[in-house]
């Protein structure tokens, strides 16, 4: 009796351990590293951001002072011009990466021999670090011994024009770059649609007499739709928020022509370390991202009701 | 409105070939079914007519023109695929639209036409609907309104009932026939089911392993097969074949029986058979129970089927025959009947050329 008690007892402990106690688990260390890094600096940003405070200076205490970062900033005409500056930037460069990358779609979505040797080819920035972009589209741009001048028809050094020093030019020069980049992504989203349109479709329409524009029209575009809203959404959010390319190439200048909202928010918050205010302009941004992309979902979804 | 005419249309995978070298003309208001099991080429031929496939030799003419080179759009032709290939992100409506939209009728026009046609087909409470929320009845319905919305001069259809539960399958088989009454436009319709065939069509190209075996009538398919597998394929079940061996204006057959032909028939033999091989074919229903019958058979099992009965005899070890008798009629299985076929409808192949032979008279 006392032999089979000693037995039985291990395996009544592990039993004693119920599926919903392996699931919490499993579960707590990802809940507590999320509250710890995501939610709780999300919470604790928010009510910085009615606070005058400076984490170089921990020792004076976050004073409450309402809404006054918020007041600050929605009239500070500078804001408002960053934040023109950001939303042209990002219509130009979605705009550009949407077009080329569902052009590149369109054409690598014919095989041919090599098609695929040059999607991934294609695809090779994206793989890429973009401070190491940066660094090497800076030499690329340079007036003096860069390729880029060269390839557009200025053959003598120094003749061209210095694409990241004049501030004509410089947010064109981070939208090239930022296309370059990422046009690949769009195309990827885009000819995985492509590829899912079954040849039925067309049959169909050849034999209803439509021609290849009408085809594209009303069979391509609609049925990749979805696909390449969903690239749009994810490279506006992305562009959005565009730091490290920026910060690469120009830092912002020259003036403050390529001060994008985060690059200024970055300025803001960790070299005048004006705590309580930059919290308030992050979460500015967060809003506006948040109807943004809003905006998109809504549209995905109507698309997608219609299918 | 129009003929269709194939001169030694054929196609070739490589040294395979999908369709051999085939004759055939289609007349303006016919209704044609291209018949065989799958793998036959008759979907391909279909899709050859279409212009969906280019042909690799030969000619395809269209209403006297030849189109043998020119694409889909260029034919006036209309298809129903066998899985209805509707837009899917379009509705019932502009699915049914499109055709006209994509010749840039006007809008008035598009709207009548598209309506008209919808009335047709009894489908005008389903035009706001997408294709996915349709039942494939319904898919098949708006598939059939945009071939029909354009009035091109043929239309050509891929296994249309292909897709449908069998229920549905007889209501959309006599609807097409309806459409086909009402517009009296010439129709390829491709199948692998010889019941639709028998019923829709005018006339019906047997095909099998891309070679037509016969061009005809469904009464003349049936009663006429003009080679083996025509006899097999057609009928369910296909036509009785016996193998026998004919000598002394007697065809021995298995099981001891012996059988004269019928008047016209020995001379036809003597002419037509290679061998003494001689293959006797009849349909179920020609088998005529008679006490004495030259035939003898024992019953190897008795199928009621509601309103005649099906018998399946042995005659001699191996060979198997069905007859269909009066559901009147009792049998016991194991017992040996015998029976007459009736002479009309008795017909003789060559086993060697696998060929029908013609009868003299």
């Amino acid at each position: 009796m006392q032999l089979t008690q000693t037995q039985t007892a291990p395996m009544h402990r592990r039993r004693s351990l119920t599926d919903v106690q392996i699931q919490v688990l499993f579960i707590a260390p990802t809940i507590i590293l999320l509250v710890l890094w995501n939610i709780f600096p999300l919470f604790y940003s928010l009510y910085l951001s009615f606070t005058e405070f400076s984490v170089i200076k921990p020792d004076v205490p976050p004073a409450w002072i309402g809404l006054q970062n918020y007041n600050k900033l929605l009239n500070d005409p500078r804001i408002w011009q960053y934040f023109a500056l950001t939303g042209r930037y990002v219509v130009t460069t979605v705009a550009l990466q949407a077009i080329i990358g569902f052009g590149l779609a369109l054409f690598l979505r014919e095989r041919f021999k090599g098609s695929g040797l040059v999607t991934t080819l294609i695809l090779i920035p994206i793989m890429m670090s973009p401070v190491v972009i940066g660094l090497f589209w800076k030499l690329i741009y340079n007036p003096a011994f860069g390729i880029f001048n060269y390839l557009i028809g200025y053959s003598v050094p120094n003749s061209g024009p210095d694409w990241l020093g004049e501030a004509s030019r410089a947010l064109w020069a981070i939208i090239i770059v930022d296309v370059w980049m990422w046009s690949p992504f769009v195309m990827l989203l885009c000819l995985s649609g492509l590829k899912a349109i079954p040849d039925y479709l067309y049959e169909a329409a050849a034999i209803d007499r439509a021609s290849p524009w009408f085809q594209f029209w009303r069979i391509t575009l609609p049925q990749v739709a979805p696909l390449l809203l969903i690239a749009i959404l994810f490279r506006t959010i992305e562009a959005f928020k565009t730091f490290d390319l920026v910060m690469g190439l120009t830092g912002g200048g020259p003036g403050d022509s390529t001060e994008l909202i985060a690059v200024y928010l970055y300025r803001a918050a960790f070299t005048r370390f004006t705590t309580g205010e930059s919290s308030a302009l992050a979460y500015i941004i967060l809003v506006i991202v948040i109807a943004v992309s809003n905006l998109y979902v809504r549209s995905l979804n109507r698309i997608r009701g219609e299918q | 409105m129009a003929d269709i005419e194939l001169k030694q249309v054929e196609k070739r995978f490589g040294e395979h070939y999908a369709v051999r070298p085939l004759d055939l003309f289609i007349k303006n208001g016919e209704f044609v079914a291209l018949l065989g099991p799958s793998g036959c080429g008759k979907t391909t031929t279909l899709r050859m007519i279409a212009g969906l496939e280019t042909v690799s030799g030969g000619r395809i003419i269209l209403n006297g023109q030849d189109v043998t080179w020119l694409k889909p759009s260029q034919r006036d032709v209309a298809m129903v695929f066998q899985f209805f290939a509707l837009y899917p992100h379009l509705t019932a409506w502009e699915n049914i639209a499109f055709p006209l939209q994509a010749e840039g009728e006007s809008r008035e026009n598009i709207k009548r036409r598209v309506k008209e046609v919808a009335e047709l087909l009894r489908i005008e409470p389903l035009l706001k609907s997408r294709p996915g929320a349709l039942s494939s009845g319904d898919q098949q319905r708006v598939a059939l309104a945009r071939a029909l919305v354009r009035r091109p001069s043929c239309f050509l259809m891929d296994e249309p009932l292909g897709a449908l539960d069998a229920d549905f399958r007889e209501t959309m088989r006599s609807e097409i026939k309806r459409l086909h009454i009402l517009q009296n436009a010439t129709t390829v319709y491709v199948t692998h089911d010889q019941i639709e065939a028998m019923a829709m069509a005018d006339r019906i190209v047997v095909m099998s392993q891309g070679v037509v075996q016969q061009v005809g009538t469904p009464a003349e398919v049936y009663h006429t097969p003009s080679n083996l597998f025509v006899a097999q394929f057609i009928g369910s079940p296909g036509m009785n074949l016996v193998k026998g061996t004919w000598a002394d204006n007697v065809v021995a057959l298995p099981g001891g029986n012996r059988y004269a032909p019928p008047d016209g028939w020995p001379a036809a033999l003597h002419r037509g058979l290679s061998g003494s091989g001689v293959i006797v074919g009849f349909r179920p229903e020609a088998v005529q129970i008679h006490p004495n019958g030259q035939l003898a058979a024992g019953v190897y099992s008795v199928d009621l089927h509601g309103s005649y009965t099906m018998l399946v005899l042995e005659m001699g070890d191996d060979h198997s025959i069905h007859a269909r008798v009066s559901r009147d009629a009792h049998f016991t299985v194991g017992e040996t009947i015998r029976f007459d076929l009736n002479p009309s409808m008795v017909r003789f192949f060559d086993p060697k050329t696998e060929r029908a032979i013609a009868h003299s008279a």
